[in-house]
């Protein structure tokens, strides 16, 4: 998997990192017509997405970064469904994002977030796949001189109906290469899946039992060091001395730099040796202003922004809901906060580069590799046909690896030593404290009934960080970030599955020092908390059972709905549970796709719980592969639990508090739940899977801790209110 | 100067007495299967077996380590053949992005030797390996079907 494709077509030279828009995307005409784009083995490309070689392997391109979440696999299996290849003999491969640029982004986005991987490049790959079929068929046809039409292709074996002649994809490949990609392509009808629909096993798990497999963090170049850096630890402070002398003696250290205007790193012949010097390193910092900055002043800060008088940009409304709360029979008010949350990814965050006075190249894994490659043309000074990115597979990403930074420090580091190739390695610590951490929210909500109990309006306050305004400014609408309201929106990607007569959601957007960043299910983690457990803490303050309170209100959301009752059914909403153990259930859209879920926990104690079991029900319009969306399920209730019951980093003087898995816990085997997935695809819109259940972990766990203890939490995580795993 | 043997070969290591045994086997003799997490014997990415017993390498020094028997994962299969523990993280399809899997492999191998039938309880209290991915379901399933081959 981890071999790059060298095209012997010359780069083509351009000027910038043409990053563009608007081009065809995947079935790019070989310049010149029938010049033959040839694979690094000599063998020919079909077009940008298939590379077929004389033994009828297949080799299928995958713009999108692997980081356990599958997308490898499930964007194979839909080229590989339109190409009618034997799936026994597919591999992938990863196309350079230097290779995209020059080739007019022959495979368009490289992006890897947002649970896009699969949704969005869904069509244009199973193109790809469709085109590269229909011309091997055209070059066996023209081969036999019968017409195409009388030609089917299956298992890569191309035959001639009439005739009951066969010949194999990889014996035409030659003469299909050289043909014109036809512009008529008609994609299956998702009833004719074969592959795509089918939980086939993953194309990248046996390397990965062995050792064998090479992250970013493995990689070895000739002549290579290896650098530890450390950047100031207050965000936003500067590097103002450090003393390299007390440590060019220690072993290995073969040079200390400066990085950029915050950070400073050691180079060593081991990662050892530079990390043991860098910590002997004296080092002085300007920490400026930020260091006076704790999480009790953000707290207060933002809670300032729940003040209505106080400004706010609107996400959602209709009618009046200040009018319609003010004249209630009744209101109900309730405020929830969320908390920092650093990535904490397994592998942590690493570049290899290698620079030199006309070439700067870079090894990584990264989520964005045409970010990467920016971030290279950037930090090094040189063109675009001058630099290239050779994405690794990806340790962990969860949205941290969708940001450049340790890309450019790599690039910088290495400038300092150019011929030598540095691999720059953070330590635990650094990754922790320099993370792009969950942004922190506060919520305050405002419910309001008539006096036979029914829900007149409903008020959503939020405030607090926007990640927008920090990593994709020209996403904010006249200075509002649409994303904030993400699962609170009135239709789109993230819907609210409500229909509330008066409505008003709103968000005070303030924001602190620390970088927010894009957290495996961003916005919706602490949204669906604040939404889901305010409609359960409703329904009880009016007698009434959450679902069928919950119900009443969604009758015009129906897919919303099917999910909700498809878990009640399931977990056997309407029975009692056993004896000691208590539910909660909560429901919520994100990523295009609408999930719920419910959990059955007990509780010890009053403050230890062991949750049982979970129900898991995701709707995401077309499922290409079941058995990974079972393993994105269950996957994501680890990462919703651990948020809910460790995952908090604390601001103090300015910094992060937590350094390490001893003060940012993940949960164990041991804790976890048996997780049942439902997975019930109704057709007619693409979704994600590898985000949207994580956010309903928390709210269906806290809606169940309150039905068991009749104690409302309302702030995360668990830690902070002395509340552990049993 | 130290001497260890990994996966059956003898290795004279250029590196100072207190360094981590992980660093000695990632860096200096090139075995890059068992992968850095933490540092502070938290995670378990970086379980080798030491004599035959589980050890996180990031806490284990290289003076330590001399004259024993250390396995990593680029050592568990033997004779060309696979540990029944890969077999079965293969046909359960366990490894998501598989960072922490070489490390959850060494553990759960030295776990079935120990107690070849691990019930639930035994898995929770021996295997406290940290994974991002949260591939915990597959790894419980993957443990009772190596057990049971």
């Amino acid at each position: 998997m981890n071999h790059m494709p060298t095209l012997n077509r010359r780069a083509f030279v351009i000027g910038s990192a043409a990053l563009g828009t608007g081009l065809a995307i995947g079935l790019d005409i070989p310049f010149g017509g029938p010049t033959v784009v040839r694979a690094a083995d000599g063998s020919p490309e079909v077009n940008a997405w298939v590379v077929i070689r004389p033994d009828d392997t297949v080799v299928i391109r995958i713009a999108r970064s692997e980081m356990g979440q599958g997308t490898l696999t499930g964007l194979a299996q839909l080229v590989a469904e339109e190409l009618e290849c034997n799936w026994m003999n597919v591999t992938t491969e990863y196309p350079t994002p230097g290779q995209n640029v020059a080739r007019k982004r022959a495979w368009g986005d490289f992006s890897t977030g947002g649970s896009r991987g699969i949704r969005t490049s869904q069509e244009y790959v199973r193109k790809g796949g469709a085109t590269a079929r229909m011309m091997l068929i055209q070059a066996a046809a023209n081969e036999w001189k019968v017409p195409a039409s009388e030609c089917t292709a299956a298992n890569s074996v191309i035959t001639h109906t009439p005739s009951g002649r066969t010949t194999t994809y990889g014996k035409v490949v030659e003469a299909a290469a050289r043909l014109e990609p036809p512009t008529d392509v008609k994609l299956k009808d998702p009833k004719d899946w074969k592959l795509v629909g089918k939980g086939v096993k993953r194309l990248d798990t046996a390397d990965k039992v062995t050792g064998k497999m090479t992250y970013g963090i493995d990689v070895k170049l000739p002549g290579m060091l290896n650098a530890a850096i450390k950047d100031c630890p207050v965000f936003g402070g500067k590097l103002k001395s450090f003393d390299e002398a007390k440590v060019m003696d220690l072993k290995g250290v073969k040079k200390v730099v400066r990085v950029g205007d915050s950070a400073v790193a050691v180079v060593a012949d081991t990662w050892w040796h530079a990390k043991t010097a860098l910590e002997a390193l004296p080092i002085v910092w300007d920490e400026g202003d930020n260091a006076k900055v704790s999480s009790a002043s953000i707290a207060k800060w933002l809670e300032e922004g729940l003040d209505p008088t106080q400004p706010a940009f609107i996400g959602n409304q209709n009618g009046d809901a200040k009018a319609a709360v003010a004249s209630a029979a009744k209101k109900f008010e309730a405020v929830y906060n969320y908390p920092y949350q650093n990535h904490a990814a397994m592998e942590p965050l690493n570049a290899t580069a290698l620079y030199t006075a006309d070439k700067c190249e870079v090894w990584c894994g990264t989520q964005n590799g045409e970010a990467a490659f920016a971030a290279v043309l950037e930090a090094s000074g040189l063109p675009a046909n001058k630099c290239d990115v050779h994405k690794q597979i990806l340790g962990g990403g969860f949205g941290r690896r969708g940001q450049t930074d340790y890309v450019r420090q790599a690039v910088a580091i290495a400038k300092q030593m150019p011929g030598t190739p540095i691999k720059l390695l953070w330590s635990r610590e650094e990754d922790m404290q320099h993370g792009k951490y969950h942004p922190i929210t506060q919520c305050k909500l405002t419910g309001a009934f008539d006096a036979d109990n029914n829900l007149t309006a409903l008020q959503v306050r939020l405030s607090g960080q926007s990640i927008q305004f920090s990593l994709r400014p020209e996403a904010l609408v006249n200075g509002m970030d649409p994303a904030a309201f993400q699962g609170l929106s009135a239709s789109g990607d993230a819907a609210i599955g409500y229909s509330v007569p008066n409505l008003l959601v709103e968000h005070s957007m303030r924001n602190p020092h620390v970088p927010p960043g894009y957290w495996r299910g961003v916005n919706i983690n602490h949204n669906a908390i604040y939404l889901e457990c305010f409609m359960d803490e409703l329904a009880h303050s009016v007698g009434q059972d959450p679902v069928e309170f919950r119900r009443k209100l969604m009758t015009k959301h129906p897919k919303h709905l099917a999910v909700l009752n498809a878990v009640a059914e399931k977990i056997g909403w309407d029975k009692p549970a056993p004896q000691g153990v208590y539910r909660g259930i909560a429901q919520h859209m994100g990523y295009a796709s609408y999930v719920a879920g419910a959990a059955e926990i007990s509780v010890i104690d009053g403050n230890k719980i062991k949750v049982h079991r979970i129900v898991a029900a995701t709707d995401p319009g077309y499922v290409v592969n079941p058995a990974q969306i079972e393993r994105q399920v269950s996957g994501s209730f680890v990462y919703g639990l651990s948020a809910l019951f460790y995952g908090g980093c604390t601001v103090k003087d300015g910094r992060i508090e937590q350094t390490n898995f001893d003060t940012y816990n993940s949960m164990r085997i041991s804790e976890m739940p048996k997780v049942e997935s439902i997975i019930m695809p109704s057709g007619g819109f693409w979704g994600g899977v590898g985000e949207p259940t994580i956010c309903i972990a928390a709210p269906a766990v806290l809606n169940a801790y309150f039905a068991a203890t009749g104690k409302r939490i309302r702030s995360v995580p668990l830690r902070d209110q002395d509340i552990s795993f049993a | 100067m130290a001497n260890l043997t990994v996966n059956g070969k003898t290795f004279d290591v250029a590196v100072e007495p207190d360094t981590p045994l992980l660093w000695a086997i990632r860096e200096n003799i090139g075995l890059t299967g068992t992968k850095y997490g933490c540092g502070i014997a938290q995670c378990g990415a970086c379980t080798v077996h030491v004599d035959g017993v589980a050890m996180r390498s990031c806490g284990v020094l290289v003076s330590d380590a001399s004259g024993k028997q250390i396995t990593t994962i680029e050592g568990l299969a033997a004779d060309g053949a696979l540990h029944k523990v890969q077999k079965a993280w293969i046909d359960n399809d366990v490894p998501q992005c598989g960072y922490c899997q070489t490390g959850m492999i060494m553990a759960v191998a030295a776990l079935l030797k120990e107690k070849p039938k691990p019930t639930d309880k035994d898995i929770d209290e021996a295997i406290t390996n940290i994974c991002r991915c949260g591939t915990f379901q597959q790894v419980r399933e993957a443990i009772h079907a190596a057990a049971n081959v």
